[in-house]
Parts: C-alpha cells; structure tokens; sequence
C-alpha cells in the first residue's frame, strides 16, 4: 500500500508491503543506514528514532502505521551544515560511545528525554535510557553525556523537523 | 525477523472496526499500539490475515470520572496514563503501574486496550486493573456489553472477549485515598515482571503466577477476618500455578508472591503516600 512519510523533513510516497517494518523502511526504502537493528525484539533500543515527537522502536512498528507521521533519524539530527546536535556533541566530547552500535539509537532515546524533561538527575537519565542497551556497558559516560547536553542548554531537547538531509 | 504476509485496513471509528471484524473473523487481529502483537507476529506465533490499525480512531483516548469510576478510553497510552492528573487524582495505582511498563519507547506507543485484550499473566496494568476491579467495555455488532475485570482473563492470550468485538473502555472504581501498592520484581530494568503484586484495600492481584493474571483469595479472605499482614501474605500463592523459567522456578516464584504481597500489603496500609 501507499504510504507518505516525512523523514528528517522529506516528504516521500512509497509503495511498501504491510509487513514492512518502520526500521527496514528507513534503512533499505530510504537508504538512511544510521537506524541500526540489534535485537529485533523490542528490547535492545538500538532502532530509536523520533515518531512525531515520541521515541519509539523501529524494529516493532510498521512503515503503514506511520503513515502521514513526521520521523527523525540520527541523520535528521546535524544541522545542514553539519554542526552536530548538542546531544551527538556531548556524547562526542563526553566519551558517550564504545563501540558505536548502540549510539544511533541512544542518542535518539537521550533527545526524547530532554525534549521531556530538560534537566534530568542521574537517575532520571538512566531510567529514562532503561529502554537502551550498551553491550560495552559504558553507561556512565553516556548518562554524563546526557545530563553535559542537558547542562548547555534547552536546544539538547530539540527535535528538528525540518531539514532537508541527503540520504 | 519479518511477519506474516497480511492485509491492512486502517479504520475511522469503532463501528468500522466492528464492521471488519465481523467481515473477517478469527483470522483477524486488531492493531492499536502493537507492542504485543507485532513482537509475536514477528515469531510466527500469532499469523494473522488481517490486522485492522485502530490507532486512527480519534476519541479513544480518554480518562474522566463519571459518577463513582473513572472511564479510561482503550486507546489511551500508557505514556499519557502515566501523567493523567485525573488518574492521578482518582486513581493513583494506574498512572504509577503505566509508568512500570516496558520502557519509555514502549509506553510511547502501548495502549490500555491493547494490554487488557492481550492477556499475557505477566502484564503491569492488568495486574492492577484485577485488584482495582470494575469492567471492561466491548463493542461488537449487537452492541456494547461490559464484561466484569475478574471474568476477562481466562488464560494465556485467552479473553472473554469474541472474534467480533473490540474493546472501548475500562471503568474502574474512583479509589481517592485508600491505600495501594504494586511491587514487581524483576532482573533488569524494562524486564516483564517475575512476579508482582498490586494491592488495593483489601484487594491483592498477582501478575505471573498462573496462566492469567489471578487473585490471592486467600490471602484477602484472610484480611477479612482480621489476620495480620504476616499471616495473610503468608497464604498469597495458595491456589496459584506458577511456570518455570530461565528467570525462576515455581518455588522462587511462589516464595516472591508471599514476600512481595507482605510488602504490597504493609506500603498500602502506610496510605497512598508511603507507595511513591
């Protein structure tokens, strides 16, 4: 069936199966890679993105039911210049990442939060990131990351909508 | 992991979701916020021809009192039952137990219909539905009936619910101040429960510890003659049949039913205040 998603600000139409998942749609339909697939059981987090303004795992909704829905992406999330997002930026100088795998999905996650709540405690970082999982189990650094992001400003709860972002 | 090949009919109103359950039958399957359902669609475990997306159906999503209960629309999300402040008000145990569920990606997206029609005995919000009581309102094609909460759980993925109905609502009675408590235990952060327990009053349910989320009779029958916390969470896995897991074999299960109702028990009688 026919569906029209707004991804990172695109405005597409597709022809896709029901049985689409929203992750395989994003990743293979339109060739945006930084959504990566972990455990494919709701669980993992690694597939995050941003649903008309709610984090959801992509791995368990379907590319139909977001039809007419506004998406973001990792990709969505730099400016068109490239000037990264507070949120990738603290997770860069704050050491947020290991081996990488699950960052597309926690930064997302982490965006949701502070849209949220804009100034999370610890506790509420990690609970609010309960939905993630780090298998290099470097969560301190990244709930650092998430409260360094909180600390410079209201723009890290920001979700942008609007830019044009090449696959 | 890719589900079955199905058709996908998205509907504007209940009555149009009626109307395609009764033109399909069994062999479909309602979606709402499909947090339960795709995952087992994905394991071939559930193979439906149809799914009918309900999630387009503006004004299912609601909590209001209405005289002595408070009506919860079944589209409501467990991220908005979670900071409803009339939930909060009237119904506190419902906003605090949505807020147990999954994680917060999961609550994005997760309704209350969709938990109560899906029957798993490890669900959050049933286990608190069961102890709060009240009804479970369903629409087929002869109309609305409502189905008391202790008569909707009949098994594993097993509802009184028929192959033409959807559910609307859930009325609970508005429980204000009395005391309640939900205690879950379980492994990791956004695991299903091991066990928990939800108490209400004198009202105890436990979710995992028979095919359907059930009561601990003996435990409330217990309180109602006047036994000590002690004594009557002591009885809290008579008549359960706990499975065995990776997670705990039916004796553990049947041990942290007893010590988490005596601690359900004692925070709901310290008042609402001593559950947050």
């Amino acid at each position: 069936m026919q569906v029209s998603i707004t991804v990172n600000g695109q405005q597409r139409t597709d022809e896709v199966e029901p049985r689409l998942l929203l992750a395989h749609y994003l990743r293979e339909v339109r060739g945006l890679k930084a959504t990566n697939i972990g455990c494919d059981t709701t669980s993992c987090g690694a597939c995050t993105v941003i649903v008309d303004g709610l984090s959801v795992k992509s791995c368990t909704v379907l590319a139909v039911q977001a039809d007419g829905a506004q998406v973001t992406t990792l990709e969505g999330l730099a400016g068109p210049d490239g000037e990264m997002h507070p949120v990738q930026r603290a997770f860069r100088e704050e050491h947020g990442l290991q081996c990488g795998f699950c960052t597309p999905g926690m930064v997302m996650a982490a965006v949701g939060l502070l849209a949220d709540n804009p100034d999370p405690s610890d506790r509420e970082v990690r609970e609010g990131l309960e939905g993630n999982l780090c298998r290099c189990t470097g969560y301190h650094n990244i709930v650092r990351a998430v409260r360094a992001a909180a600390q410079a400003g209201p723009a890290a709860g920001q979700v942008p909508q609007v830019q044009e972002v090449q696959a | 992991m890719i589900p079955s090949q199905f058709d996908y009919v998205r509907v504007q109103s209940v009555d149009e979701a009626v109307a395609a359950l009764t033109e399909h039958g069994e062999d479909a399957k309602v979606l709402a916020g499909g947090h339960s359902l795709l995952p087992i669609m994905k394991l071939r475990l559930a193979v439906p021809s149809v799914l009918i997306d309900i999630s387009g159906i503006r004004d299912l999503s609601y909590v209001r009192v209405e005289g002595d209960e408070v009506a919860i629309g079944a589209g409501t999300r467990h991220h908005e039952l979670e900071r409803d402040a009339v939930a909060a008000a009237e119904v506190p145990i419902l906003p605090y137990v949505a807020a147990q569920v999954g994680d917060p990606q999961v609550r994005h997206r997760g309704t209350i219909g969709g938990t109560v029609a899906h029957s798993d005995p490890a669900s959050d919000l049933p286990t608190a539905l069961l102890a709060l009581g009240g009804t479970v309102v369903v629409q087929g094609p002869g109309g609305r009936r409502e189905i008391p909460i202790p008569e909707f759980w009949l098994g594993f993925f097993e509802t009184a619910l028929e192959p033409d109905e959807l559910i609307v609502e859930v009325r609970v009675p508005r429980t204000g101040s009395a005391g309640w408590a939900y205690e879950k235990f379980t492994r990791r952060a956004n695991d299903w429960p091991i066990v928990a327990v939800a108490a209400v009053e004198g009202r105890v349910a436990l979710a995992n510890m028979a095919g359907s989320v059930v009561r601990a009779t003996a435990t409330e029958e217990a309180l109602a003659r006047g036994a000590s916390i002690e004594e009557a969470a002591a009885l809290a896995d008579q008549g359960t049949s706990p499975g065995a897991d990776m997670h705990a074999d039916q004796e553990y299960r049947r041990h942290l039913a007893r010590l988490l109702t005596r601690r359900a028990l004692q925070r709901a009688s310290g008042g609402a205040a001593a559950a947050a």
